[in-house]
């Protein structure tokens, strides 16, 4: 049980870590972009009562009539009542709409691209690291090249051989302008046949580190005693690299799991901009060349809330899939 | 955090490669000393190391050799030709011009923020782990923290912040490298602690050395293959972050950098031209350079982790079964035949 309580204490500090930082980050640089956002906001038609000018100073600082210390619990008190201001972009929604418009594109495309590649990943990684020596294991400094292609680059060669030479999938977009969204079949597909180019890029970027991860491990895992004893018994060949060498050498896999959806989150933000992609990342990029720093915060927070607790979620499975890590502490 | 035993733990592995280790090693004088720090040459070493001399290179000397890579021409958008050898963006520039000052920012960024990352996550991972107590405890809560929020996301509100005039290459490599010391700081630690133990250390300690001493001297010198594949891989984090936010235009001012060549192709609306030679190359570039040297870190991981290294004499060795197991099957008329999963090692070319 303490094993749980340790990581939920980790997790609790990690988001006041990340509360802090957006807190400290707009006032620690140079620039004053509480004017700037008014500015902007008067120029798109808004009226700047001093509530709102109140309430951007304290998602971004300039305030000069409180503490630093009552800035900050205002600022806490704020975020906990779910009120991250309004986007100027977006005038005058407010922030919290604009991103749970956008967050379920990324979550879905973001999700299913991830999970497709570290299970493929895995899966040729224990094919691989099964047999060490073979020709095919010899090829695998080659997924180096995968793994060092920038993201948004690869966007780029897949669209336009793809959809631009090849003319198979749309360009750009999230889905037919054409369509309305909502929840019927041709809309549907649309968005799938929308996101399958950003999400081949995602996976064909990231797989490469799966691979090489599960395959080192499985090599290291086929010198263990069990895998020895389980071959003295007799045990056929696929039975051991599936139930005795790939699953323990799957493990780091899962624990990598958390680390690389950071990677994958921040991939993926470039690679939204490439395909103009309705996600939450082509909206923090939005926010940052409009000056629109309330949004900008927003998106930052929600992912870093999103990443955080898919870590925790991962985190606690892995205590109870590898029963060591609760042993341990 | 971490959930795997310490690499230094001995193993009923290490017993197993004492036991081919005699197979491997055949009239091969042993490597000592300093050497034995040293990754042994394989192809794959090979092909990086030319990747990342030939890359480097174009970037140091190629500016001494291309025409200006600003001027503008009244040509237009042209492909690849004699005199443009990898053609012109749509004002008429030159785009090998601008790929040789483009590789030689990138470098620069990516080697100064490979160096301050990794000093960073020496400090934070060796120095907390080396003294103990609260410190380690407060350091190791400090990288882990980093590593779960999201890195490139921090950046690009860092650099969102930052006015446009102040964002210089100092600007941007700051903020990449206080985004990406964590992880290398998390397995120096591990490293550190397995280290901190061992007897010479104790003694070195008992001696009397100042602290910084014991760490320079009986330390360092362990971790030395880790802090090399760290570095390296700091370099290509680095190349491939400053790529990212340059091509969302938030890169340093007034430099050029492949992520800037990207940005100005993109804009350019290169794709829909169809200028394949305009933002082909930049990637092209970074995707090789992080290549090589992932291949070198290939290599330098194989001096890390001996198991890793061993594997290329079992596949020797592998080689060796086949070829007799295929005379054998010739010789024994298919009386037994060779396992099924045996068949694929047979195929495998000898080298």
């Amino acid at each position: 049980m303490s094993y749980f309580l340790r990581k939920l204490g980790f997790y609790v500090v990690a988001l006041w870590a990340a509360l802090t930082l957006n807190f400290a980050i707009p006032r620690l640089l140079p620039g004053n972009p509480v004017d700037i956002l008014l500015a902007k906001l008067q120029q798109r038609g808004g009226s700047v009562s001093p509530e709102t000018r109140k309430a951007y100073t304290l998602l971004l600082g300039g305030d000069d009539t409180g503490s630093l210390w009552s800035q900050y619990l205002n600022y806490l008190k704020n975020l906990a009542h779910g009120d991250l201001g309004v986007s100027v972009s977006y005038y005058p929604a407010k922030v919290s709409d604009v991103i749970l418009g956008s967050l379920p594109w990324t979550l879905v495309l973001v999700g299913v691209a991830t999970v497709l590649a570290a299970l493929l990943g895995v899966l040729l990684g224990a094919i691989v690291g099964w047999r060490p020596g073979t020709w095919l294991d010899s090829l695998v400094p080659a997924t180096t090249l995968l793994a060092a292609i920038p993201y948004f680059w690869l966007a780029l060669i897949l669209t336009y051989l793809l959809a631009r030479v090849l003319g198979w999938l749309p360009l750009q977009g999230g889905y037919d302008v054409a369509l309305t969204p909502g929840w019927n079949t041709e809309f549907i597909l649309s968005a799938v046949q929308y996101a399958i180019l950003p999400a081949l890029t995602i996976v064909l970027a990231s797989i490469g580190g799966w691979l090489l991860g599960m395959r080192n491990m499985m090599v290291s895992t086929l010198s263990e005693d069990y895998v020895l004893t389980a071959e003295a018994k007799g045990l056929a060949p696929r039975k051991i690299r599936r139930s005795y060498a790939a699953r323990n050498a799957a493990l780091p896999s899962v624990a990598g799991f958390a680390i690389s959806l950071g990677f994958v989150v921040s991939g993926s933000v470039i690679t939204e901009q490439v395909f103009s992609y309705p996600g939450i990342g082509g909206r923090l990029l939005g926010a940052v060349t409009n000056n629109d720093y309330a949004l900008m915060q927003g998106v930052f927070l929600f992912i870093t809330l999103a990443v955080l607790g898919a870590n925790l979620i991962v985190d606690l499975l892995y205590g109870l899939i590898d029963p060591r890590t609760r042993a341990r502490h | 955090m971490t959930n795997l035993t310490p690499a230094s733990a001995p193993t009923v592995a290490d017993a197993a490669d004492t036991l081919i280790q005699p197979t491997g090693s055949t009239g091969r004088p042993a490597r000592s000393g300093w050497r034995m720090l040293l990754p042994s040459m394989t192809p794959w070493l090979a092909i990086g190391l030319t990747l990342v001399v030939g890359i480097t290179l174009f970037g140091i000397l190629a500016v001494y050799v291309v025409g200006d890579p600003k001027q503008i021409r009244d040509q237009g958008l042209t492909p690849p030709s004699a005199q443009f050898l990898l053609g012109t963006t749509q004002t008429g520039q030159d785009v090998l011009a601008q790929l040789a000052y483009a590789t030689r920012g990138s470098l620069q960024i990516g080697v100064l923020v490979g160096i301050l990352a990794t000093v960073l996550s020496a400090f934070f991972g060796i120095y907390g782990a080396y003294r103990g107590g609260i410190l380690d405890e407060a350091f190791s809560l400090l990288s882990n923290v980093f590593l779960v929020i999201p890195g490139l996301p921090l950046v690009i509100v860092i650099s969102g912040f930052v006015p446009r005039e102040s964002r210089g290459v100092w600007t941007i490599v700051v903020v990449l490298a206080l985004t990406s010391w964590a992880a290398s700081a998390r397995v120096l630690r591990a490293q550190t602690l397995s280290v901190r133990n061992r007897d010479y250390v104790a003694a070195s300690k008992v001696a009397g050395e100042k602290p910084w001493r014991v760490i320079a001297v009986e330390i360092l010198p362990n971790l030395l293959p880790v802090l090399a594949s760290q570095f390296v891989f700091a370099i290509i984090a680095a190349v491939l972050g400053e790529a990212g936010l340059a091509f969302i235009g938030l890169g340093a001012s007034n430099s050029a950098t492949l992520g800037t060549m990207l940005f100005y192709a993109q804009n350019g609306y290169a794709l829909s031209l169809g200028a394949w030679w305009w933002f082909v190359p930049p990637g092209l570039i970074i995707a090789l350079f992080g290549m090589g040297l992932s291949l070198v870190n290939f290599s330098i991981d194989e001096t890390i982790n001996p198991k890793l290294k061993n594997l290329r004499l079992y596949r020797r060795r592998a080689r060796r079964t086949a070829r007799m197991e295929r005379q054998l099957a010739r010789r024994g008329a298919g009386a037994t035949g060779t396992p099924a999963t045996r068949s694929t090692v047979s195929e495998a070319p000898p080298r």
